[in-house]
Order: structure tokens, then C-alpha cells, then sequence
């Protein structure tokens, strides 16, 4: 199936500003779909609110699009009720990680067999600009305008802390890695994580002085390496790239199986 | 058939009910006086092959929930106050994505953590106006178990029928105490089942277009239709718009299809008021105590009558309207500062014959504490 197929080309233009990195996960997102030969029925898509929550309108799956914030509470429900969709929840940061903070953690703990795509521009791009809890100290937002004092998440080390079994991150330069990371989160059986570093240029881009889209992906580029690799060793202030845990751990629907299965014995 | 009468509290009686309706997903957390919902959920629902989540708080409940009647499942939450303060926004999204589900309040006194183990009726006026923006909503409500029961069936009837949240409002008192349920045979409540599309698999689609009468044939999400579902003003195709004209029909269209059907969605029972010359209007555990005393009254002669409201929203104005018109004093019975009270005013023709009969410490009102607020009122010469 061609990309074009995947996308409701009914409701395009899409709202994005000119080189937000929103349109590249949504490519790459769709290229790691396009491997895995499923149909488009097959797949669901539950976001929360913001630019990147927008995601879901655009592709021909089936789609929720619910509140700030609770997109993985939607979709465990959903998950649950029919396991046999596979799930996929892109996330802003800030709606991962600020108002749902809360259910990132336990979907993680939980370990139930969904997609998690954290869009990590280290802003609140919707609402024009305020700091979000992945900015990182130092950094200039419209709400910190005499520089963030807050001090960011990791991602990574968040989700593999609270049981991910499948933990990863990317970035928006790195394309081709981010369709194949993209790919193996939506195999895994379990809950998967995947951090994709991306850029607003509109705001934290503009707001910290680090250049148009194209600046942003060098930059992104620069300050990242690969998993393990020797660069790390000698500068340990890059961000590290790639999979961090990839393991089998039983899943929550198989479980709450066994849970059916005892119940219905011990009526017997 | 021995088996089908038990003895048990009122939140047993209300899981019961939605089990009987269909029911086979639950989400919830605990919060007292409701828990028992819950535990009696994550017993019986696995034995049936339904699910059971205990979700980390009540916005992920009610969120699960909505996301498991998407794909066709009749869903239901049980909560309190703090935990209903805590579901508004998800509830505004059910009433605005049109999904069909339960979402019980067994009230406790308020504001905040409040009396916990102590009954009210504090929420009345949260369940109408908890969400923001206009909307409309329905809450019922009952003062025994067998009524819990029913009306927990019906609210499962009604979530269907016009694809909307239903609250249940019931209390402390009404869901801890315990008495006799008798479970209806099956079929003996005729149960709605949720309306789909009969438009084919492949073939242009419109989710979010409604019958003529208001009603709305819709496929399980991920099923043979890929569609997109959002809180978000929308159109037809489910897609988020701000072309004012469809905001304005689809706010319509959601307040619309609940009131202009609220003769139909309204339950209420009538105690002696074909004669009535006063009248108590009561609801919820507080309808206990009013009934005794007009039954007792009667004993006497004394020309006394009760409403009891099941339905509490959509308000049935025309109903209080008609059957208090020629009352000479209505007196509402209820464990809040008025809220009902208020509606009853709004209704009648003449407010100034409208009193409240109330308490708010956490104490159930008793008869005679509904005698002495009548004996104030009649003292006045009404
Ligand atoms: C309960 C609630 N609070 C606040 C908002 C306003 N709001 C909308 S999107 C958003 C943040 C968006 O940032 P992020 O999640 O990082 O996504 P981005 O827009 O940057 O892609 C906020 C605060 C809201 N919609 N709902
Ligand atoms: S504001 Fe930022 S995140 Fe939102 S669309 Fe524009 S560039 Fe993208």
C-alpha cells in the first residue's frame, strides 16, 4: 500500500506550521506501518490534545482523538475491550508527560500491548509557546522568560524506571531510524515507549534562538549518538539514541485472560 | 428460583442491575461509600468473560470506559463525590462524542474529602452542570433496592437509546444499607441494545450523521468502518470544525436529543397524590422518611401525598407542574440546601407555596424531623 493510502487526504491541509517535525513522525510513522503489511483496519490511533495529538485526523485508521492529557487511559479501555487492534498513542511531552504523567507511568507498570509515541519538542506548541516538563533548565519559554528553573524528565530513563518492556528514542534527523524504531515498538508485545525528539521552530526554536527547522535537525543531530557508543564515554553530555530495552514480559491482556480463566473455574 | 431473592446492600443491588442490563466492562477506583460497586464487579465480570480494570484514578476510569463502549461493550464507573469532581472533563467528552455509558455517584457530604462515610444529596446541581459548556445530561435516581435495580437497568436503557453518559446519583444510606432484591427473571425488563449502522462495510460513511430522530446508528469503532471520533465541535465525518453553523447544529442536536425526549426519560412514583391537598416531593434515601410520614398522616385522615422523583435530569417540570397545581403547600425533602427545591420553584406556578424540608449534616432525615418542617409550614396557616 502506498503512503498516500494511509492518509485522509480529505482533511488536509494539515494545521502544522511550515517545518514542524510533527509532519516527519507522521511520515516515518507511516513508513514503519507500510513494512509491517497490516491492514488499516487493524490499527487504532487514540491521542490527547495538542499540535501532535493532531496526528490521528490525518491517518485512515481508526481514530480518537480525546482530551489533554488521558490519550493512554482512552486506549487502555480500547485496548482491552478488543485486543486484537494494535494501538498506537502519539503524544505532545506535555501531554504525556505534564497532565498525563500520571497514566504514562501506569500504562508503563501495567505493560499492556500498545504503542506510545512521546513527540518530545520540549514545548507547549498549541497554546503558543509556556515551558513543558521535558524544556530543561535554563531554556526560554513565554511563560519562563528569565530562563526555566524546572529541570526536564528523561523520557528513557522514566519509562524503563516505571516497566516499559520496550523502551526507545529517536530523533526527527534521524528518519530512517525512526521508521525502524517505529516499526519493532509496534511488534513488541507489550508496552512500548519511543521518544522522538522533533522541533517547533515556531516556539522553542524561536524562543531559544537555535535557528529555522533545518538548524533544529543539525542541532539534534549534534547533540545525539548512538546507544553505547565510545562518543558518549568521552562527551556524556550527549543524548544517547536507539533501543534501551527491548524484553518479553507477560502482557496485561493475555493476563487478564488467566484472570477470566480462574474466575470461571472457581464457579465451577 | 429461591436464588433470585437476596439480601444486600443498595451498591450491590446497583451492580447487579448493570449486569442484568448487559453490562461487561468496569473501571473504577475506590472511593467510599461506593467500593463495593467495584469489588462486586471484579468478581463476577471475569466469570462472565467481561473485564474488570482498576484504573489509577477517576479521569482514567471513566476515559477506559469510554474507550471500551466505543467498540460496542455497555460500560459503567462507580464513584463518589471527589471522584465525580474528578471525571467532569471526560464526562463532557462523552456527552460531546455521543458515547453511550454509566457513571455512578453514591453522594457523600461535600465539598471536598467531606463526610465520607455519611450520607447526602449534594451533587444534584454537579451531575447537571459538573462539565462545562452547554449540554444536557441525564441523572436518576431511587430510594430502595429493588428501584436501584430498575433504574440502574434503565439508565443502561436510556445510554443506549440516545448514546449518552447517564448518571446515577445515589447515597450513602441507600447504597450501604441492606435489604431484600428480588432479580428480575431475564427479559422480564426489556433491554435496549445499542442502534448500528446499516450502511456496508466500504461504502462512504458518516458517523456522526443522526436519524431524524435524533437518534444515531453507529459502527463499533474498530470494526468494518474507519472513522474519527474527537471532542472537538465536528462534523458529519466525526472531523473537528468551527464553521459556526455546525456548531450550532450539533450543540442542537446534543441538548436536543435529551430534551425534547425528557416526558419519556422521566421515571417518578406517586404515593397517595391522586387526592393529595399537600404534597412532599422527595427522591433518593430521603424519599424513605417522607413516605413514612405520609403514610402515616394518611392513617389519620390528613390529605397528604408523595412525588418521589427517579429522574432528576432532565428536570420533569411538566409532571411537578401538573401534579402540584392544585396543592396547597409542596414541600421538597431532600439532604441538600435546596436543590431540587430550586427546580420544583422554577416549575410550579406559584413558588411562594414551594418549602424545603432539608438537613446537610450527614445525617439522614428522618420523619420526624419532616414532621416538625411541616408543622412550621402548616403553623404559617399554608
Ligand atoms: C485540561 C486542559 N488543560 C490545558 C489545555 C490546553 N492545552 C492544549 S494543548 C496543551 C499543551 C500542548 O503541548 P504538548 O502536549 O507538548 O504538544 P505540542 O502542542 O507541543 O505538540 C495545553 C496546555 C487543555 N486543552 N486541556
Ligand atoms: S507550534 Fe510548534 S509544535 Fe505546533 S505546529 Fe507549530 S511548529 Fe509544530
Amino acid at each position: 500500500m502506498a503512503i498516500r493510502d494511509f492518509l485522509r487526504e480529505r482533511f488536509f491541509p494539515h494545521m502544522w506550521c511550515p517545518g514542524c517535525g510533527h509532519g516527519i513522525v507522521l511520515n516515518n510513522m507511516l513508513r514503519a506501518i507500510q513494512t509491517l503489511g497490516m491492514s488499516k483496519n487493524e490499527i487504532a490511533m487514540v491521542s490527547g490534545i495538542g499540535c501532535s495529538s493532531r496526528i490521528s485526523g490525518y491517518v485512515d485508521f481508526h481514530t480518537l482523538h480525546t482530551i489533554h492529557g488521558r490519550a493512554l487511559a482512552f486506549a487502555t479501555g480500547l485496548k482491552m475491550s478488543m485486543p486484537e487492534l494494535n494501538v498506537i498513542v502519539p503524544m505532545g511531552d506535555g501531554d504525556a508527560l505534564s497532565i498525563g504523567g500520571n497514566h504514562f507511568i501506569h500504562a508503563c507498570r501495567r505493560n499492556i500491548a500498545m504503542t506510545a509515541l512521546v513527540m518530545n519538542n520540549r514545548i507547549y506548541g498549541m497554546t503558543g509557546g509556556q515551558f513543558s516538563p521535558l524544556s530543561g533548565y535554563g531554556t526560554l519559554a513565554t511563560t519562563a522568560p528569565y530562563t526555566n528553573i524546572d529541570h526536564g524528565f528523561d523520557v528513557v530513563d522514566l519509562a524503563i524506571s516505571a516497566g516499559a518492556t520496550f523502551v526507545a528514542r529517536t530523533t526527527t534527523y534521524h528518519a530512517k531510524q525512526m521508521a525502524d524504531i517505529i516499526r519493532e515498538a509496534i511488534i513488541h508485545d507489550g508496552f512500548s515507549v519511543v521518544e522522538i525528539m522533533t522541533q517547533c521552530p515556531t516556539y522553542f526554536g524561536r524562543k531559544n534562538k537555535l535557528g529555522d527547522a533545518s538548524n533544529m535537525m543539525e542541532w539534534m543531530k549534534d547533540i545525539t549518538t548512538p546507544v553505547g557508543s565510545k562518543a558518549k564515554e568521552e562527551n556524556p553530555d550527549l543524548i544517547e539514541r536507539g533501543i534501551f530495552v527491548q524484553k518479553e514480559l507477560p502482557e496485561y491482556c493475555s493476563e487478564y485472560n488467566k484472570v477470566i480463566e480462574r474466575a470461571m473455574k472457581g464457579r465451577s | 428460583m429461591n436464588n433470585q431473592v437476596k439480601f444486600v446492600q443498595g451498591n450491590e443491588a446497583c451492580a447487579e442491575g448493570a449486569l442484568y442490563a448487559g453490562l461487561d466492562f468496569f473501571a473504577g477506583y475506590p472511593i467510599t461509600p461506593s467500593t463495593e460497586i467495584a469489588e462486586r464487579m471484579s468478581i463476577q465480570l471475569p466469570k462472565i468473560g467481561g473485564k474488570y480494570l482498576q484504573m489509577e484514578d477517576e479521569i482514567a476510569s471513566l476515559a477506559a470506559i469510554i474507550g471500551a463502549s466505543l467498540t460496542g461493550h455497555k460500560v459503567m464507573t462507580a464513584t463518589s463525590g471527589p471522584g465525580f469532581s474528578l471525571m467532569q472533563e471526560a464526562l463532557g467528552f462523552a456527552v460531546m462524542a455521543e458515547i453511550p455509558c454509566v457513571i455512578v455517584n453514591v453522594q457523600r457530604g461535600g465539598p471536598s474529602t467531606g463526610n465520607p462515610t455519611h450520607v447526602s444529596q449534594g451533587d444534584v446541581n454537579q451531575a447537571r452542570w459538573g462539565t462545562h459548556g452547554d449540554h444536557a445530561i441525564v441523572a436518576l435516581t431511587a430510594s430502595n433496592h429493588q428501584d436501584v435495580f430498575r433504574v440502574t437497568v434503565e439508565a443502561f436503557n436510556i445510554a443506549e437509546t440516545y448514546r449518552t453518559p447517564v448518571v446515577l446519583l445515589f447515597d450513602e444510606v441507600v447504597g450501604h444499607m441492606r435489604e431484600k432484591l428480588t432479580i428480575p427473571e431475564p427479559g422480564e425488563i426489556p433491554l435496549v441494545e445499542r442502534l448500528k449502522t446499516s450502511v456496508r462495510g466500504g461504502v462512504d460513511y458518516h458517523p456522526y450523521l443522526p436519524r431524524e430522530d435524533g437518534r444515531l446508528p453507529m459502527s463499533d469503532f474498530g470494526g468494518v468502518h474507519r472513522y474519527n471520533v474527537t471532542g472537538l465541535f465536528h462534523d458529519m465525518w466525526g472531523f473537528p470544525t468551527d464553521n459556526p453553523k455546525i456548531v450550532q447544529g450539533l450543540l442542537r442536536h446534543l441538548v436536543d436529543k435529551i430534551e425534547n425526549n425528557s416526558h419519556k426519560i422521566a421515571m417518578y412514583k406517586e404515593y397517595y397524590m391522586e387526592d393529595a391537598r399537600r404534597i412532599l416531593i422527595s427522591y433518593g434515601s430521603a424519599a424513605r422518611s417522607a413516605l413514612h410520614v405520609v403514610e402515616n398522616r394518611r392513617s389519620r385522615g390528613e390529605r397528604l401525598g408523595l412525588l418521589e422523583l427517579q429522574t432528576l435530569w432532565p428536570f420533569p417540570y411538566n409532571v411537578v407542574k401538573e401534579r402540584c397545581s392544585g396543592a396547597r403547600s409542596v414541600t421538597v425533602v431532600e439532604m441538600n440546601k435546596g436543590q431540587i427545591a430550586d427546580q420544583v420553584k422554577a416549575a410550579v406556578d406559584d413558588p411562594g407555596k414551594v418549602f424545603l424540608a432539608n438537613r446537610v449534616d450527614g445525617v439522614l432525615i428522618t420523619p420526624t424531623d419532616i414532621r416538625n418542617f411541616l408543622r412550621v409550614i402548616q403553623g404559617r396557616g399554608i
